[in-house]
């Protein structure tokens, strides 16, 4: 495989782009009574798109440091000129998380929810796009254009399957989304006038040369390109419309914009480390401070909004909050060793919000009893695979002394869709307290053992600061609140409820979970390789003399008439 | 020049916030259409306000920002506007989407809704 993707290197870094486009046009063009096929060609692009991910990431992690970047120039013209597209370990691991998370939600999305509205596989396709361009592209101006394909398609998924519940939350959501666009705009068209470029490695190599007049100015941009990401990210207190709009939105579409955030805190970490790296100088991480705050607050307003949650779906997007400000607090830090605790804790609470979103819509479902309502607009769509609930024979109690009220428990069954139910809830609620043996401890960890220790085991003269000590106390008390939370909540779906109807659950929409879970266990098994994979992303970047370096060496492919040496 | 452009961005940006913070949805879609207006001739102004200035090279010319203005601007705003209308347009849908399921025009479907 390693000789398939380096063959076909530097061009497949495009193929995260264009593979989604092509498959999203061919979409368009397949009416919706053929949704079969739309669904057939919507699993296949997932498919290629994780390979392709995958390749790309093992690429980039067999390489050493400073050849750990793959650069494609799309239009062949020279570097500060042309548009860009940069691949290096950070992206790699986004792009496979993203399309992890994208398989999953569209494996469950096949079973029921696609066919709740029109055109679900394209606009579906579309965000794919919008996200991979994202995390690929190498200059400010088409940051903006990503971001704006991905929410154009966002806006359509979270309206998918209408009520008035999701064309609310869906107005809030624009409504904010488009504001921040107006903020992220003026950001860039700030900085494009300060330094004449938006090659974001071109400007960070032409930051230097700034006079000091214009600073202020730079600062003023910077920040602004900062509020609007923020807002995007949903970091306190620009946060408000991410509870009710992922509440709102339907289970695939609410476990795929589980990865939505987190782009905003991509897009902050590239920007912030590119510009602001040299420690020591006078404008070393500029705004790190509001950082390591922000995500404190954050984190913070995410547990005591995780505790005052009554419904399963509004604690899982407060814990997307929570995880959002752990991962700007770390990075405010601007420890290389941090951050690479605080990239392997996106990957973990990633997957695990995602895997949550589809399990509740299960437990709701559940819980309301039967899906027979719903599925009545289809009557012709049974229920291919159902579990039957397995009849687990207990032995009949004797004359044990119990309760008259407690007679109909003994000796029932408890059926398998429950148990699958329970035990996911289980790894779940484990996985957001960040409890162990799971991933997400180990995660925090790492990040506590890193921010309290600074310089290494065993050095006299780390003295950790004030902010290191929050963060210490809002990790550990997050974790306490979303414990009790979800002990709370999971006593009122699974323990107190008796006589309720068993769940029918299909394999097709269990498998995803599985397929989620599977993978935080994966990454929990191979902690040691993952971190120090994403160790050497956070060396990376914050050694951005390397990306620079690499973007602007990168030289366009010469016309065929050069390369056979005619003038 | 550059005082009239500054003040007449300002003043679209700050109506457009202004009408965004109101509670009514078409006040809202106004309030974003100003303030993407003043955005995009942010943007413009951006690339240094010149007069009878050529964007493309014409012979003849020293190719420098002192004889042409300067076209990035000119191309990223078009961009924007693209997008911006595109938006502005879908949030339209909504709008109406949520007037007809809600029965009023209140951003919250309600004045006493939660």
């Amino acid at each position: 495989m390693s000789v398939v993707v380096a063959s076909g290197m530097p061009h497949l870094i495009a193929a995260p782009i264009l593979l989604p486009l092509l498959s999203a046009a061919l979409m368009l063009l397949v009416s919706e009574r053929h949704r079969r096929w739309q669904a057939g060609l919507n699993v296949l692009t997932c498919l290629i798109g994780l390979a392709v991910s995958a390749g790309l990431l093992a690429w980039v992690a067999a390489r050493d440091a400073p050849l750990a970047f793959g650069v494609y120039l799309p239009s062949n013209w020279p570097v500060p000129f042309g548009i860009v597209l940069v691949l290096d370990r950070l992206s790699a691991l986004m792009l496979v998380l993203t399309a992890v998370v994208a398989l999953s939600s569209l494996l469950f999305a096949l079973a029921r929810w696609q066919r709740a509205g029109v055109r679900f596989h394209p606009l579906f396709q579309i965000q794919l796009m919008g996200l991979n361009g994202a995390f690929l592209t190498g200059d400010l101006f088409n940051l903006f254009v990503f971001f704006e394909i991905m929410l154009v398609a966002s806006y359509g998924l979270l309206l998918h399957g209408s009520g008035r519940a999701r064309v609310q939350a869906g107005l809030h959501y624009i409504a904010v989304n488009l504001f921040a666009s107006s903020l992220l705009l003026v950001g860039t068209a700030m900085l494009y006038g300060i330094t004449g470029t938006l090659n974001l490695a071109d400007m960070a190599a032409k930051l230097a040369q700034i006079p000091a007049t214009d600073r202020g100015l730079l600062h003023a941009g910077v920040a602004l390109l900062g509020v609007a990401f923020l807002a995007k990210a949903a970091v306190w207190p620009l946060n408000f419309w991410l509870v009710p709009a992922y509440a709102a939105a339907s289970a695939p579409v609410a476990a795929l914009f589980a990865v939505m955030t987190k782009v905003g805190f991509y897009a902050v970490v590239r920007i912030w480390t590119l510009f602001f790296p040299a420690a020591g100088s006078d404008h070393f991480f500029f705004g790190a401070n509001a950082f390591v705050l922000l995500g404190l607050v954050t984190l913070a307003f995410g547990s005591i909004g995780v505790m005052a949650s009554q419904r399963l779906e509004r604690l899982v997007g407060f814990s997307l909050i929570v995880s959002t400000g752990t991962l700007f607090a770390a990075v405010g830090f601007g420890m290389p060793a941090l951050s690479a605790g605080a990239l392997y804790y996106l990957l973990g609470s990633t997957l695990t919000a995602s895997a949550f979103y589809l399990l509740l819509e299960l437990v709701e479902r559940a819980r309301l009893g039967g899906d027979e309502a719903a599925l009545a607009d289809n009557p012709d769509e049974g229920a291919p695979f159902v579990i039957e609930p397995a009849v687990l024979v207990t032995a009949p109690a004797g004359d044990v002394n119990l309760d008259d009220a407690e007679q109909p428990l003994i000796g029932r069954a408890i059926p398998a869709a429950m148990v699958f139910l329970g035990l996911g809830f289980v790894v779940c609620a484990l996985l957001t307290a960040g409890l162990p043996p799971l991933s997400t401890f180990v995660a925090k960890l790492v990040m506590l053992i890193t921010v309290l220790d600074p310089s290494g085991l065993g050095n006299e003269d780390s003295s950790p600061s004030i902010g290191a000590w929050s963060l210490v106390t809002l990790l550990i008390a997050s974790g306490l609140a979303s414990t009790i939370a979800l002990v709370r909540l999971g006593v009122r779906y699974f323990w107190a409820p008796q006589a309720r109807p068993t769940p029918r659950l299909r394999i097709a929409e269990c498998m995803p979970i599985v397929l989620l879970l599977s993978a935080c266990a994966a990454l929990m098994v191979g902690a040691g390789p993952a971190l120090r994979f994403t160790q050497a992303a956070a060396d990376s970047l914050h050694r951005p003399a390397l990306y620079i370096e690499a973007v602007l060496s990168a030289r366009p492919v010469p016309a065929p008439a050069a390369r056979a040496g005619l003038p | 020049m550059e005082g009239v452009v500054s003040i007449a961005i300002g003043v679209l940006g700050g109506s457009g916030i202004w009408l965004l913070l109101r509670p009514r949805t078409f006040q809202v879609l106004l309030g974003l259409s100003l303030l993407s207006y003043s955005v995009n001739l942010f943007i413009f102004a951006m690339g240094s306000l010149s007069i009878r200035a050529e964007p493309i090279v014409v012979p003849g010319m020293a190719a420098d920002l002192l004889h042409y203005t300067d076209p990035m601007p000119q191309a990223l705003v078009l961009t924007a506007i693209v997008i911006g209308f595109a938006t502005t347009a879908l949030f339209l849908v909504v709008l109406l989407a949520l007037r007809g399921l809600a029965g009023n025009d209140h951003v919250d479907g309600g004045e006493d809704a939660p």
